[in-house]
């Protein structure tokens, strides 16, 4: 499978560099006698290297730690991964390769304006799994480490890939790698929680595959020849008329209803969420971070990706008002869970079903609103990633995790606790944060294209989740600490390990809001006009 | 050729409804088995020409679904010493009629979208359509943990019906990943539920109902 990728890419690089002109050409003056021979080829080798690198960094690694003996050292290989596949990603990002039509694998301004964001996610969770395995030394961490590497090498993969059924095939194997991450704790509520995962999340996919097979086969009856990369299927189908079009017209229509459930299962959005309540709360924090920031954003290039399709054969106005139904629809329904659980981690799960709704109706206005979706994508990401693991720091510190057994935290936990508390603020949307800057842009989108329901509904959803946020986080954080908490308080140390990295998200989330860097937001803004391309 | 293939369809959709009014787990999952087996055999009768890929398709497909998925599961049987499903959510007369009239619907469907020329006649799409209803009936109606597998088995024989529609035209590396995938997938279902065998001593999903509000 590697070696036919990896021969596709080739083929298709020469022809982006010899696109590119000016890297080829510096290189072919510098040597004059090697330039017809090795100047087109010394470029392209590294441009494929680049795409490719991000996806093997990753499983190579996996390899070596997996083979690696000492359980002591071994989480170390996480670090090492994350921090060469966050130097790949931003050199990709910020020296952006040509595109290369017909590849089955590139990066594109789609993957250029998300994958970073998961590069840097991974590489400062990595840091905090250090430390969170040397606390749970008593486990044995060869399949977690391994298991984690390889579910960054697929993410890599699935938001690469420039064709279907690849996309299926990396994003079903992210989704298995991650069932042995979330029964690390081996408890009992948490083999309930991968056998919840396994069958919903796995009915998801199979619809996702059968939403596959229905473009596919749309594709064919309007006269395709069985190319099913992104941009062919696009081009194919924009204009088509007489038999071609009502041969394929149904096809697509039950292609787009069967990838949106199949992949909004993996995104998480109402009623396909009911996996991610238990997912969240039994899994250890940083897998948490890596499903909320991670694996929701995978699935939710994937839908972009069939939105460009459908968009481009005309149905368009079908998209929008499913896709603003859909997420309307999560962000209420999370809200109303959000004031009635009394589970911390739990509470996180909800609160991502109401971010997934707000990256849903971001796509569904379209325009500006998907370039706010895809800067809520980082924004949000980010801020679970403090929530996430300053939430696990009181999980351990408290012993508890709902609000009838833990409080006090602001004594049982300072550090986690206030950080806690931040991260809350951010979520919610409030100044300085990133949060506030992507749900604004939804909502002035929301204005300015005249939906004011949505904005209205966005809006109510949004005050309710504040209410359900604030009452449980408070509730945990302030009053007397537990019995359970003053047992454990001599066992659980907030040491730089644990609290640097939540730390660091945060910083991030406030820097991502402030101060958006132009070569992000021009990330961001030529990945909009892939989607959602201007009339 | 069409006659032939419409027979096997025709075969893997009475298995569907044999599944659904079968209360004995082993004959449950024999009837996954031997759909999982014929639906093996049609990429042969589909493939114009010989090609070695296709038969290696079908074999794996055969060996997979047929003889090491049902071993696993029958192995799982024995471990947790259990035969019938008690109480079904959805009980299984009902689950019959309505896998029954999932049948008639998709044929009717299947008549009304529209299909390429050579495979104008074909129970393909109908089959698959009905495949996956049933399937998708047996995941949410059973609450034993094997019978829940055995209709993701059943939902994906479908998806791989309606997959054929498509055989000459999608790369077989792209099927071969697929087929990949979804063992993997049984086999990682198969250890949790060796995992809840041994947390809860038995496999009834009706006891995983600690984590809810």
């Amino acid at each position: 499978m590697g070696r036919r990728k990896k021969g596709r890419g080739a083929e298709a690089a020469p022809l982006a560099i010899r696109g590119r002109g000016g890297t080829a050409g510096g290189l072919r003056a510098a040597g004059p006698g090697l330039g017809a021979r090795f100047g087109l080829w010394i470029p392209a080798v590294a441009t494929v290297m680049n795409e490719i690198a991000l996806i093997l960094i990753p499983l190579i690694v996996a390899g070596v730690a997996f083979a690696w003996p000492d359980e002591r050292t071994r989480p170390w290989w996480l670090p090492v991964a994350g921090a060469l596949h966050v130097a790949s990603s931003g050199w990709l990002l910020v020296k952006p390769p040509a595109p290369a039509p017909g590849a089955w694998l590139g990066f594109d301004p789609l993957a250029r304006s998300v994958l970073p964001m998961i590069s840097l996610l991974f590489f400062v969770s990595s840091l905090y799994a250090v430390a969170y395995l040397r606390v749970r030394g008593e486990r044995r961490n060869r399949l977690f480490v391994f298991s984690l590497l390889v579910l960054l090498g697929f993410l890599s993969l699935a938001i690469q890939a420039q064709h279907l059924g690849l996309l299926w095939v990396a994003a079903e194997a992210a989704t298995l790698m991650t069932v042995p991450l979330i029964h690390f704790n081996g408890t009992a509520r948490a083999f309930e929680a991968s056998w919840k995962y396994l069958l919903v999340g796995g009915t998801g996919i199979a619809l996702s595959l059968l939403g596959s097979f229905c473009l596919g086969y749309a594709s064919l009856n309007a006269g395709g020849n069985g190319d099913l990369t992104f941009n062919a299927l696009a081009r194919q189908f924009v204009g088509l008329t007489g038999n071609f079009a009502r041969d394929s017209h149904p096809w697509l229509v039950a292609a787009w209803v069967l990838l949106l459930v199949g992949y909004g299962t993996k995104m998480g959005l109402a009623p396909m969420h009911t996996w991610k309540p238990d997912v969240y709360g039994e899994a250890p924090g940083l897998v948490g971070v890596l499903l909320a920031g991670g694996t929701t954003t995978m699935a939710f290039v994937a839908v972009l990706r069939v939105k460009q399709i459908v968009d481009a054969a005309g149905d368009g106005a079908m998209t929008q008002r499913t896709l603003l139904a859909i997420g309307l629809f999560s962000m209420l329904v999370a809200a109303l869970f959000l004031l009635g659980t009394a589970d911390f981690k739990r509470m996180l799960a909800y609160s991502s079903i109401e971010q997934m709704g707000v990256l849903a109706v971001g796509a569904g206005l379209g325009g500006l609103g998907v370039w706010a979706a895809l800067f809520h994508v980082w924004t949000n990401s980010l801020t679970k990633g403090a929530l996430f693991l300053s939430a696990g720091n009181i999980r351990r510190a408290a012993d508890g995790r709902d609000k009838n057994a833990v409080s006090g935290m602001a004594w049982g936990a300072p550090l986690s606790a206030r950080i806690f508390v931040t991260g809350l603020f951010a979520i919610t949307a409030c100044p300085p944060f990133g949060l506030f800057f992507s749900e604004l842009l939804v909502v002035r989108t929301a204005f300015a294209t005249g939906s004011l329901v949505t904005a209205g509904v966005f809006l109510a959803a949004l005050l309710f989740a504040f209410f359900g946020l604030t009452r449980l986080v408070f509730a945990i954080v302030d009053g007397r600490p537990r019995a359970a908490a003053r047992a454990t308080k001599n066992r659980f140390h907030e040491t730089a390990g644990v609290i640097l990295p939540p730390l660091a998200f945060l910083g991030l989330s406030i820097w991502i809001g402030l101060a958006t860097p132009p070569w992000l937001s021009g990330a961001w803004t030529a990945a909009m006009q892939l989607i959602s391309p201007a009339p | 050729m069409i006659n032939t293939l419409n027979l096997f369809i025709g075969l893997a959709m009475g298995l569907n409804l044999l599944a659904l009014a079968s209360s004995r787990l082993p004959s449950v999952i024999r009837a996954a088995a031997v759909q999982g087996m014929v639906l093996g055999i049609l990429p042969l009768l589909l493939e114009e020409e010989f090609h070695w890929v296709v038969v290696l398709v079908a074999v794996g497909t055969i060996v997979v679904k047929g003889f090491v998925v049902p071993n696993l599961l029958r192995r799982a049987l024995r471990a947790a010493n259990i035969d019938r499903e008690v109480k079904p959510l959805i009980p299984f007369v009902p689950s019959l009629l309505l896998g029954a009239a999932a049948t008639i619907g998709a044929v009717a469907l299947g008549g009304v979208l529209p299909l390429r020329a050579e495979q104008t006649g074909s129970l393909l799409v109908p089959g698959s359509f009905a495949t996956v209803v049933a399937g998708f009936l047996m995941l949410v109606g059973r609450a034993k943990a094997i019978s829940q597998v055995c209709g993701y088995l059943i939902l994906e024989n479908g998806i791989y019906l309606f997959g054929l529609l498509l055989i000459n035209t999608t790369p077989l590396l792209v099927e071969t990943g697929i087929l990949l995938d979804l063992t993997v997938a049984i086999f990682v279902i198969g250890i949790i539920m060796d995992r809840i065998q041994k947390e809860f001593d038995s496999l009834d999903s009706n006891k995983l109902t600690t984590l809810r509000e």
